[in-house]
């Protein structure tokens, strides 16, 4: 039963009382990123159990759940990080299971770390320049040859010179990375990872640690950038960030996924209530709170 | 990745080919008379065994010390090294007091506690405090190892030797195999020291904190653990096993200026075979490697034993990287 | 106690080919654990396999010297395979375990009578480097400036161990400020990071890790030729912690870290053993306190107690900066 998620592209949908939230696994029109059956056991603990879920081109999609829902893990297995214990994914056509990180990077679904990894040492553009893809400087033999790789180190510098301006670090260019605030290395993660002209951003707590003013930031560039045309899936605590930019929101719990829907049939879910202040879960905890 | 397990063996199959077997003749002089083939075979086990506990009893400080700081401690050695010719000093040397090898062992254990203690508040604590990173801090153990060894070459010269009682002893005869009463008695104390160090580990109350420090550190320290205390005694632990270990090794072997710098390698060999930071783990990849070294000699060369326990490790790498009793890690 | 004798010792063991030959292995080691952040603790093995696959070659088989070349090189190459498939895939410390198990493991096969027939077990191999020396285009004589003086044969060795360190150097230093280099340096920082931005980091370490043995290899082929003579002794553990330690000492992550470190490392060394030896000559120090037999300890473990001393204070080394190690959090 195919329910269409509301609204396909722009705009947050005004509120609808009354409609119900659609059944969890729901299909969407043109999924980006389809799973099925996707597990991930650590020892006898089952941490993701995935039966379907599909995510939709072009749209913000927020993953929430309480703490040890599995969220991070099930990212960490569609990326690559992880192995999976069974099941298949596929990401606009092309089967990911089994597949090393890098290569999913490369057909396009591009991720960053709840713990921001920018690289300490390089500076700002430097981390900029490592995210730009099929460099030829980056072959062994051609690196010895500088001729074979300036043009398009220029290039690349370019437009990463570009995305810093965007995001504001400009003036941070030559610093090294290791030298900028919790939020700044949020953005140039950010900024690093459109550098390799990704199709879906996988944004693992983007908001986490980072100040007000550079959560709003942070949220006006991502609407950004779906407004150009990417796909982008979000964890995120802050139900206020979730309601907010998401247009499709599922909800995990157990490792399982419990419910999904747009923003506002999943506040009054049954169980999303459960799920986070539900008898199975020893430790409520007030959505928002998370660190 | 699959193909790695053809390709692996193909290169070590380049080296052996650089090392031809050449010693068909040398083999075939001696044959093997007396003993069958069986014989000797269980003698290589109870061989194995022996020398198994007691690279279980040096390894054991080693895994626990990497389990709670995540240190590979490259002068761990060094600890077991001191422990043999600290106890020699006392027993034998000509300049020692020449103390019956009983209390000479012991109080050559509580020296290797007293010198773990020591090389954990006078060399890690201020490194730590001074914010020396990981990494550097396994160059410091390498360093520490080269001048440890060598302070003791120059204290203890180039001479291997021996203590003084129960040097040489008839075998009991246990029908095709034998063992001196010495290394029955070595072996049983040894899984004895393993048994009390499991039973220090489940049942006390700083055994259930290094084993919650190993597990979750940060967890640990929030839950109100000393966390430098637990660090301290798996240090002065780590130092006395390996105190001991290399007492029973000198005596059932040979006491050597760099005995513990070749037992090192087997140690890790064992550790990494049992999993990377389980205490039990030391102990049962150990008791494997023991064996091979010594079940080895049964087809080639005792100079070689030492050489298949390392290939070994390299094997279990390829097979089974986490070890035996290891879990494999969360990434990300 | 003759001060010129000491320091024309030290001088001559500073710029002569040991300090290049151990410029050489560090270099690659540098690449390993400089940039790369790769804890090879076994670069003796590349060290051995290089030299021993020369001497083989031409000493067992009676193979021409560029064939024992090749050979060295290859096994070089063999061996950073084997020691990279199953352990660049794992945490860092685990190539540390290997890599020195490995080291010593060759050297004990090696050394072993059941490879005597090849490798001349604890004898070793002797007269393999004759197709070098032939090649000597040095004439006949002795070459020095003030107190540092190199016979011919040592002379053309210095110039082939130095123009190799100078050659190698170009390249690396071509090869790290490529975006080549800037992948495997944020392989040193952050390994997963480099990942998700599509990059194969585990076929840029295995290429640092044979490139890295590749030098070791080398700097053993040179060290067989430099001493006519290979031994597996020659090839302890001790020697990777010697590298250790010049590279932290010049600075490792520079591309000069390990010439400087070796030169100066060879320098002190010298020095120290050769005032070491003239003071308990001429009695300065009593030859009760220490022999002149126990001067070879002695050095090692200072040289033990300065790697521990430099990785604490001065963890940069001569040429890093503080900066840019405090950022690391190593």
């Amino acid at each position: 039963m195919a329910v269409d998620p509301q609204r396909p592209s722009g705009g947050t949908p005004a509120p609808q009382p009354g409609v119900p939230a659609p059944e969890p696994g729901v299909g969407k029109p043109d999924p980006l990123l389809v799973l099925d059956q996707v597990t991930r056991t650590f020892g006898g603990l089952v941490a993701v159990q995935v039966d379907h879920l599909e995510v939709q081109r072009g749209t913000i999609t927020a993953l929430i759940g309480p703490n040890g829902a599995g969220k991070t893990t099930l990212f960490n297995v569609v990326s690559g990080f992880d192995r999976a214990d069974g099941g298949e994914w596929s990401f606009d056509g092309q089967p990911l299971a089994g597949r090393p990180a890098h290569r999913i990077a490369r057909y396009g679904l591009v991720r960053t770390f709840q713990l921001t990894r920018t690289i300490a040492r390089l500076t700002v553009l430097e981390n900029m320049l490592l995210g730009a893809t099929a460099q030829r400087g980056e072959r062994l033999l051609p690196a010895l040859l500088p001729p074979l790789w300036r043009a398009q180190e220029r290039e690349i510098t370019d437009r990463a010179d570009e995305l810093l301006d965007r995001f504001r670090l400009t003036k941070l260019r030559d610093d090294h990375a290791g030298t900028l605030s919790g939020g700044q290395r949020k953005l140039l993660e950010l900024a690093r990872a459109l550098m390799t002209r990704p199709v879906m951003l996988m944004l693992d707590e983007p908001m986490a640690g980072v100040n007000p003013a550079l959560t709003q930031s942070l949220l006006g560039h991502i609407t950004a950038l779906r407004d150009e045309g990417l796909t982008v899936c979000f964890v995120e605590h802050d139900m206020d960030v979730v309601m907010g930019i998401s247009d499709w929101v599922a909800v995990m719990a157990g490792g399982r996924l419990v419910a999904e829907g747009p923003p506002y049939t999943i506040g009054r879910n049954r169980a999303v209530v459960d799920a986070y202040l539900g008898k199975r879960h020893d430790e409520p905890e007030a959505m928002g709170e998370e660190a | 990745m699959r193909y790695q397990r053809v390709f692996v063996p193909a290169l070590v199959l380049w080296f052996l080919v650089m090392v031809p077997v050449g010693t068909a003749s040398a083999q075939g002089e001696e044959v093997p008379r007396g003993p069958t083939f069986a014989a000797r075979a269980l003698q290589a086990l109870i061989d194995g065994i022996q020398f198994g506990v007691i690279i279980a009893i040096t390894a054991v400080g080693l895994s626990l010390i990497f389990g709670t700081i995540h240190l590979i401690n490259f002068a761990h050695g060094e600890l077991v090294t001191i422990g043999a010719t600290f106890a020699f000093f006392l027993n034998a040397s000509a300049a020692g007091p020449g103390w019956h090898l009983i209390p000479a062992a012991i109080v050559a254990v509580a020296f290797g506690a007293l010198l773990g203690a020591a090389i954990d508040l006078g060399l890690w604590r201020p490194l730590r405090a001074r914010g020396t990173g990981l990494i550097n801090m396994f160059i410091v153990t390498i360093g520490l190892s080269l001048l440890l060894r060598h302070i003791v070459l120059v204290l203890y010269g180039t001479r291997p030797g021996s203590f003084v009682q129960y040097d040489i002893q008839n075998a009991l005869d246990l029908g095709p195999a034998g063992i001196t009463p010495r290394d029955l008695t070595v072996t049983l104390l040894s899984v004895a020291v393993l048994l009390g160090v499991a039973a220090l580990l489940q049942k006390t109350r700083i055994g259930t904190a290094i084993r919650a420090v190993s597990a979750n550190r940060d967890l640990a320290e929030a839950s109100g653990i000393d966390v430098q205390r637990v660090v301290l005694v798996v240090w002065i632990i780590g130092g006395g096993l390996a105190a001991l270990g290399g007492v029973f090794f000198g005596l059932v072997e040979i006491v050597t200026w760099d005995m513990g710098f070749k037992l090192l390698l087997l140690m890790f060999a064992g550790v990494i075979l049992g999993g990377l930071g389980s205490a039990y783990g030391a102990m049962v990849g150990s008791l494997v490697i023991g064996i091979v070294a010594q079940m080895s000699t049964l087809w080639f060369p005792a100079d070689l034993q030492y050489a298949w326990a390392l290939l070994a490790l390299i094997i279990v790498l390829l097979v089974r990287p986490q070890g035996i009793l290891g879990q494999r890690e969360r990434i990300g | 106690m003759d001060f010129e004798v000491i320091l024309s010792d030290a001088l001559r063991s500073g710029l002569g080919p040991i300090a290049a030959i151990y410029a050489l292995a560090a270099m690659g080691l540098n690449l390993h654990f400089g940039y790369t952040g790769l804890l090879n603790f076994g670069q003796v093995g590349f060290m051995l396999v290089g030299g021993y696959g020369l001497a083989i070659t031409v000493s067992t088989w009676g193979a021409s010297m560029w064939l024992g070349v090749l050979v060295g090189l290859a096994s070089a190459i063999v061996l950073a395979l084997l020691l990279g498939l199953p352990t660049l895939r794992l945490r860092a410390d685990y190539l540390a375990i290997t890599t020195i198990a490995a080291g010593e493991t060759l050297r004990l096969f090696y050394r072993s009578s059941w490879a005597e027939p090849t490798t001349g077990g604890v004898f070793g191999l002797q007269r393999f480097a004759k197709d070098f020396y032939d090649l000597n285009p040095v004439p006949r004589g002795s070459y020095g400036v003030w107190l540092v003086e190199f016979s011919a044969r040592d002379m053309w060795v210095l110039i082939v161990a130095w123009g190799l360190v100078v050659v190698v150097g170009i390249l690396l230093a071509l090869l790290v400020h490529s975006p080549w280099g800037r992948v495997i340096r944020s392989i040193r920082d952050d390994e997963t990071a480099v990942r998700s931005l599509g990059k194969n980091a585990y076929a840029y370490k295995m290429t640092s890790l044979v490139l890295g043995g590749v030098l070791g290899g080398v700097a053993g082929m040179l060290q067989a030729i430099q001493v006519q003579s290979v031994s597996a002794d020659s090839f302890d553990p001790a020697v990777t912690f010697f590298l250790y330690t010049l590279l932290v000492l010049g600075g490792a992550g520079r591309i000069l870290g390990p010439v400087i470190g070796s030169i100066l490392f060879w320098f002190v060394l010298t020095f120290l053993d050769s005032a070491l030896r003239q003071a308990i000559d001429s009695g300065v120090i009593s030859s009760d306190l220490i022999s002149t037999s126990e001067i070879g300890a002695v050095r090692f473990a200072l040289v033990g107690l300065a790697l521990i001393l430099l990785v604490a204070f001065r963890p940069q080394g001569i040429l890093g900066s503080r900066k840019e190690m405090l950022l690391s959090g190593r």
